[in-house]
């Protein structure tokens, strides 16, 4: 078996707007192996939100098939993909999406709160985890208390505080100063570095050279995939 | 559709409950507030009628549920004749010894037959002057009656014989004419004849009511009771009142009779036999029945009304309070569906987004019944405090207007909690 962490088998996704059917995907395939670092690039409306939500199992395709480690996620119900979201997946989003009541400590336990871990464990884990974005002094803060890059930074803990298979990151430096961006974009690097494996949707070409492996969308179909692994990596 | 969940979960979201209320601690008062009131009126509302109703019916009881207590009455065409000529007239009217002997004699079930006079006298002691009732009647009042003797006896078979010159004071006479000696073995003044006091009836609980009523049979508080054959020697059936001018004069033998009948379930019937007895007897209509069993059963009734009045007003101000609540949570719903995406997004269930806010609206139900029992159950002491009404409150009222609220709670709750769950994840945290 090969290493695939991620499988898209000709995968469609349409929706129904009144009468019209919009095809959002047509036909998407692609493999990606561990430790792979990618950006899925292309103009608006290409599908790229789309396919980041079957991505990250926020939907499902309408045909097609997507296997998320050795699970066939792609005809889960509802609560086996919560499942599979709170354990496989993290997400790190354009507007950081932090819950604005909850403390950074909070926020990062979030993921281990919904698979009912010990409270003290999933404290734990989360103060270390604010350490190692930086933000060890932070941990009883309110996010309108931090700055957008400190926030951007909380979401990337909570997003490793359940030892994800992948990280999604939509535009994560969308709503950063070219400062902060790139010190967001230096913490993918080390991630990337130690093994995780991410996908970045973004527009900023800087931003996608820096990833090993660029797809790009065009119009629901893959345009281009700069450098596909080979079956046997 | 709960499945897999653990108490530290619930715990925790019940934790996390709190503390989102508490950032909206004003939005979560003025939530709350309809249970509050709602809850609150029960149990007070409950409380002061619960006070009245036992109020009403100890009267009632203190007569004997199985008595029928027969008075006589002036007859209203009597009264406007002696009105117009008030001239020297003799009336004659109400029970009689035939009654009584035919009573006895003739239905069945019939135990004791309690007559008594009742004439209005001036007591004394030295220079003290008590208006009171002169009660003539049998020794056996005082169990027929539920009114037990206190300190002394009540007077035998033997002072009714001898028409001794014996008399027992209701408690209330005793602070007016002894205020500084024991009254037992002193001798009062009544119409020009003097009687030892040989006893004291036991206080009778006063009442807001008893004391409005006080003119009518049933528990008049200042009275004398004397031997019935005494009584009839004093005054004879004739009883004279002069006025400026003129003078009037009646003529009665009993004032009252207690019958009391043996059987329970035979009081009714009883009660119409002895209705077509005295029909029979009297061409006026100059006597009166009243059965405490039927004003007994009528308090209950109107309790019965009351209590369903109550309840309505019960519910609907609890589905009020609900109705707010659920308006909230919907509201809340709407401004955190972000919060709900985030949620969903990072493995949140749906069950665990519908539990979240169901126990939200639980603990603001279940605050508010707290507090609406508290509140509740301050206020019927307050008003036994300030205007000195009976307040009863009931055990299980708190425990029901409390179930109640947080039954609210979970039926308002859950249509909100159900709609956040509905939501699609992707939709929810596209939400601005």
């Amino acid at each position: 078996m090969p290493s695939f962490i991620v499988q898209f088998d000709n995968v469609r996704k349409h929706y129904q707007m009144g009468l019209v059917t919009v095809e959002a995907l047509r036909g998407v395939s692609f493999r990606i192996a561990a430790g792979e670092y990618i950006s899925i690039m292309g103009p608006s409306g290409c599908g790229k939100s789309t396919l980041l939500n079957l991505l990250g199992c926020l939907d499902r395709p309408t045909s097609g098939r997507y296997l998320l480690g050795e699970q066939d996620v792609s005809r889960m119900d509802d609560d086996a993909l919560s499942a599979v979201r709170g354990t496989r997946l993290g997400f790190v989003f354009q507007s950081y999406n932090l819950i604005q009541q909850l403390t950074v400590v909070e926020n990062i336990e979030i993921p281990l709160y919904y698979q009912d871990r010990p409270e003290a464990e999933s404290r734990a884990v989360a103060r270390e985890l604010a350490a190692r974005v930086g933000l060890a002094d932070r941990l009883e803060h309110k996010p309108f208390e931090l700055s957008g890059g400190q926030q951007q930074r909380v979401a990337i803990a909570r997003a490793l505080v359940n030892d994800p298979l992948v990280i999604l990151a939509d535009e994560p430096t969308g709503n950063l100063d070219s400062t902060s961006g790139a010190e967001i974009l230096r913490l993918f690097d080390d991630l990337n570095a130690q093994g995780r494996t991410i996908i970045m949707v973004t527009h900023d070409l800087g931003v996608g050279q820096r990833s090993r492996r660029t797809i790009r969308l065009r119009d629901g179909e893959i345009e281009s995939d700069s450098n596909p692994p080979g079956d046997f990596p | 559709m709960i499945r897999g969940l653990s108490i530290a979960q619930l715990r925790r979201t019940v934790r996390l409950g709190f503390k989102g209320l508490w950032l909206h601690r004003l939005r979560s008062l003025l939530t709350v507030l309809g249970i509050v009131f709602g809850v609150c009126s029960v149990i007070a509302m409950l409380a002061i009628g619960e006070g009245a109703s036992h109020e009403a019916q100890e009267q009632i009881k203190n007569l004997g549920s199985q008595n029928i207590i027969l008075r006589s009455v002036k007859p209203p065409e009597e009264q406007k004749v002696s009105e117009r000529d008030s001239q020297s007239r003799v009336l004659q009217y109400g029970l009689t010894y035939t009654d009584v002997k035919r009573i006895r004699a003739t239905i069945p079930g019939v135990t004791v037959v309690l007559p008594a006079r009742i004439i209005r006298e001036y007591a004394w002691r030295i220079s003290r002057r008590v208006d009171c009732e002169l009660v003539g009647t049998v020794p056996w009042y005082p169990e027929m009656r539920n009114h037990p003797v206190a300190t002394g006896r009540f007077f035998t078979e033997t002072d009714m014989d001898g028409r001794a010159n014996v008399c027992v004071l209701s408690a209330e006479m005793v602070p007016a004419l002894f205020p500084l000696e024991a009254p037992l073995g002193k001798f009062i003044r009544v119409g020009g004849n003097y009687y030892q006091v040989i006893g004291i009836m036991a206080p009778r609980a006063r009442t807001a009511a008893a004391e409005k009523s006080a003119e009518t049979t049933q528990v008049p508080s200042a009275r004398v009771f004397l031997p019935l054959e005494t009584a009839k020697l004093r005054y004879g059936e004739t009883l004279m009142r002069r006025r400026a001018g003129s003078f009037e004069a009646e003529r009665v033998q009993f004032h009252e009779v207690t019958v009391k009948v043996d059987q329970l379930d035979r009081v009714m019937s009883v009660a119409e036999a002895l209705q077509r007895l005295l029909e029979y007897g009297h061409k006026k209509k100059d006597y009166a029945i009243d059965v405490p069993l039927e004003m007994l059963k009528q308090a209950e009734h109107t309790k019965r009304i009351f209590n369903i009045v109550l309840g309505s007003i019960a519910a609907i101000s609890l589905l009020v309070g609900g109705i707010g609540i659920m308006n909230i949570m919907l509201a809340s719903v709407t401004e955190r569906t972000r919060e709900i995406g985030i949620r969903r997004a990072l493995g949140a269930r749906r069950q665990d987004i519908v539990l979240q806010f169901l126990v939200e609206t639980v603990i603001l139900s279940g605050v508010g019944g707290l507090m609406g029992v508290l509140l509740g159950v301050a206020i019927p002491f307050i008003v036994t405090w300030t205007a000195g009404m009976k307040t009863i409150i009931v055990v299980w009222s708190p425990l029901l207007a409390f179930g109640i609220s947080a039954l609210v709670g979970v039926v308002f709750g859950l249509y909100p909690a159900l709609r956040a769950a509905q939501m699609d994840p992707v939709e929810a945290l596209r939400h601005e």
